[in-house]
């Protein structure tokens, strides 16, 4: 195996990566029909954590027990999280009133600081703007996890399906077939369903057409009773997530975006932790706040 | 001119006190061999447990992915950066003092990285799948990811292991010959014949063994400088506030010298007493050891002065937030304990009466130490417990039982290693003495040659 050969593949494998060259997603460079995105209305969220749960059931999810939930290990790849305001007093804080709620997942970075750092490649940029993870050769060196500033990759900490045993007979039978159930040692995170996605997408050229939106939902969305979460494809000007992004002008390719920008305008659309530039997927729109109404 | 190594030690007295370490041992070889192999128990008791049961009995959490396996392993490799300061860069600096302690700093070298080794493969959880980390060319084509720092980290070690052993290795030639000259029977004469490759000590070898020497020694010192820098890109080149700092590379390597610096003194004072080599490690050497250590100490107060400044003025508010929770959090004991031990306590060893008063000096070297593993502890731990946002704020993931036995076993690990090689390969390097002898001798006659010519000079007047 010569040395040019090694790198020539190794360049080949790191270029569908669309941040390459220009610092900033460049699709002209690095066409692709799809890329998977996200909006969170979080004025809709009432936290009722029906997402979450959707999620341990729909991508085989180890409940882990009270006990290690509160040592942290929790596999929760949807997470509810909760902030009260500190105007409101300390007594407030951590009280069942008043919470604001922030559904929180793999944002899916198209410049992913976990995928630069990881020693064995585990962790890539697939075509259709995810970032994806293979179980099967992740070493669980956990830099990904160190170097997330969403601190949303799960590690398995113990062997959950045989040790630990979280699913005896018959709750073995429930588990999604579409994906595998992970060992230990091995980290995960949300892939924003991809056993769905890919179907969809298989399905869709079959059929000699585009995904649409009526093609896929994530398991979240499709559990969310609100209709807080829109999935879909931000390339496909049709689909709903390209119309929220563009009616927000979010532009996935800025760090800053137009709400933050100009003062006194009514948009809602902004990423979380955005002028890191990771250019996340995944577009929250503000909650309206009562003194705002 | 003071008495430096006593002119007068006779060649053969050099390998007869040499040799001696190599024979049965004394009373207090044995404690601490036994000592040393209770706190190997320990760690290899809590990673069998760990290993069984999973990497949860760590007590790790989501942010808190890194603990003590990863501060410790950084550790141990800046702990094995002094044996090649001492050996190649005072090698080439022709300084005569490194003569009789570079051996066992160089074997301190070897043994901290193996150390180190072993710590990649405790964090992993699956410990043999550090392979798939290892730069090689491979017939599966699963490559190796070459942007991440942990991939260089791979190299950078493996290069440095591999020529640190080549390097002690090929040091000990003309010494191993000697054992395998004065040894006349059993398993021993075999292995340092082996070993020996042929040694006849004739002008040819002496010659291509310089130079193979010098070559190495030359090799050694980028490297020893480009490791630790990498282990920093671990940290630099990753996004996580208090850990984004520029100054981290040489703040590493400082930080490195300084406690494999530290380190030296530790076992020179072990190793003085432990084989009685009061004659070759004389208290000198400890003195210049010392004032190195010293001025190491002083170039890494100022790296965490740059890193405090640039952190506070660059208005980064995650990173400020790190800092001001290491300073005033529930790390704030260990913190200012790393300051006190990494910062202040090295005046002690301004005092020009305590740099040769042995246990001052044997206190101070392993508290600078423990200020070490501090100060490597406080770069990794709370950058976990205090990220960007406020949910990855986890303030009650404390390491458990589980790491800091593997870490409290490390110790033992390292000692045992280093303990054993002690019996097997002499830990003072006689040939080096002897020319060390040598050049001072040749110095002394000069200099009564002159004093002669002088009086002989001032008679004819």
């Amino acid at each position: 195996m010569s040395v040019s050969n090694l790198l020539e593949n190794w360049s080949k494998f790191r270029h569908t990566h669309p941040v390459d060259d220009k610092g900033y997603p460049d699709w002209e460079a690095y066409p692709s029909d799809i890329k998977w995105a996200m909006a969170i209305d979080l004025d809709a969220c009432t936290g009722c954590n029906a997402c979450s749960v959707a999620c341990y059931a729909e991508n085989n999810l180890p409940v882990v027990g009270k006990e290690k939930y509160s040592h942290g290990q929790a596999m929760h790849w949807m997470r509810i999280e909760r902030y009260w305001d500190e105007s409101a007093g300390v007594g407030e804080f951590g009280a069942d009133k008043g919470a604001r709620f922030l559904p929180m997942m793999c944002q899916q970075c198209e410049a992913a600081p976990c995928e630069t750092v990881c020693p064995v490649g585990a962790t890539n940029h697939t075509e259709d703007g995810l970032n994806s993870q293979i179980y099967n050769r992740c070493i669980g060196s956990r830099y990904c996890s160190a170097n997330c500033p969403y601190k949303v990759r799960y590690f398995n900490w113990y062997n959950y399906p045989e040790q630990e045993k979280v699913w005896p007979e018959p709750l073995n039978q429930q588990l999604n077939p579409d994906l595998t159930v992970r060992t230990k040692g091995v980290m995960e995170k949300c892939t924003f369903c991809k056993q769905r996605t890919y179907t969809a997408r298989n399905n869709a050229k079959t059929e000699g057409r585009q995904v649409q939106d009526s093609d896929v939902q994530t398991a979240c969305q499709e559990a969310c009773p609100v209709g807080a979460i829109t999935f879909g494809n931000l390339h496909n000007p049709e689909s709903q997530v390209a119309k929220q992004w563009q009616s927000q002008q979010v532009d996935l390719t800025k760090e800053v975006q137009e709400k933050d920008e100009k003062e006194g305008n009514r948009l809602r659309g902004y990423r979380i932790l955005e002028e890191l530039r990771p250019y996340p997927s995944v577009m929250y729109l503000e909650r309206v706040r009562e003194s705002a109404v | 001119m003071g008495k430096d190594i006593r002119e007068d030690i006779a060649w053969a007295q050099i390998n007869k006190d040499v040799l001696k370490s190599l024979e049965s041992p004394r009373k207090l070889y044995w404690v601490i061999l036994l000592v040393a192999i209770a706190m190997v128990g320990v760690a290899v008791g809590c990673e069998i447990y760990q290993y069984n049961v999973g990497l949860g009995v760590g007590n790790f959490d989501n942010p808190n992915v890194w603990g003590l396996y990863i501060a410790t392993f950084i550790f141990w490799i800046g702990m094995s950066h002094s044996g090649t300061l001492l050996s190649a860069i005072l090698h080439l600096m022709h300084a005569d003092w490194r003569k009789p302690i570079y051996r066992f700093a160089e074997a301190m070298t070897t043994f901290s990285l193996m150390t180190a080794g072993l710590f990649v493969m405790v964090h992993l959880g699956r410990l043999w799948q550090v392979y798939y980390a290892l730069p090689y060319p491979s017939e599966r084509w699963v490559w190796p990811n070459f942007q991440s720092p942990l991939l260089w980290d791979a190299m950078a070690i493996f290069t440095y292991l591999s020529s640190s052993v080549l390097f002690l290795y090929i040091g000990s030639i003309p010494d191993l010959a000697i054992c395998r000259d004065n040894i006349h029977q059993g398993w021993r004469k075999k292995l340092y014949t082996l070993l020996a490759l042929g040694w006849e000590g004739t002008d040819r070898q002496w010659r291509n063994f310089r130079v193979t020497y010098l070559t190495i020694a030359c090799f050694l010192i980028p490297l020893a400088v480009s490791v630790h820098s990498i282990v920093a890109s671990d940290f630099a080149m990753s996004q996580q506030p208090g850990w984004h700092i520029t100054s981290f590379p040489p703040y590493f390597v400082a930080g490195a010298l300084y406690s494999g610096c530290a380190a030296i003194i530790t076992l020179f004072i072990i190793l003085r007493y432990v084989f009685r080599f009061e004659e070759y490690m004389t208290l000198p050497i400890l003195k210049k050891t010392v004032r190195l250590t010293f001025a190491i100490a002083m170039v890494w107060t100022y790296l965490n002065c740059v890193e405090f400044a640039a952190t506070w003025y660059s208005h980064d508010v995650a990173a400020k937030a790190v800092l001001i929770e290491k300073a005033t959090g529930r790390f704030a004991p260990f913190f200012w304990g790393m300051i006190f031990c990494g910062s202040v306590l090295p005046f002690v060893m301004m005092v020009k009466k305590w740099q040769t008063n042995i246990p001052v000096m044997f206190a101070v070297s392993l508290l600078l130490n423990l200020g070490m593993w501090l100060e490597r502890w406080m770069i990794v731990a709370p950058t976990f417990s205090h990220g960007y946002y406020p949910w990855t704020w986890d303030e009650h993931m404390w390491p458990s039982m589980v790491q800091w036995g593997i870490v409290f076993g490390s110790f033992g690990w390292f000692t045992l290693l280093f303990m054993v090689f002690c019996k097997i390969v002499p830990s003072v390097s006689m040939y080096e003495v002897k020319e060390m002898v040598y050049h001072r001798s040749l110095a002394l006659k000069k200099e009564e040659q002159a004093v002669k010519e002088e009086l002989a000079v001032k008679g004819a007047n």
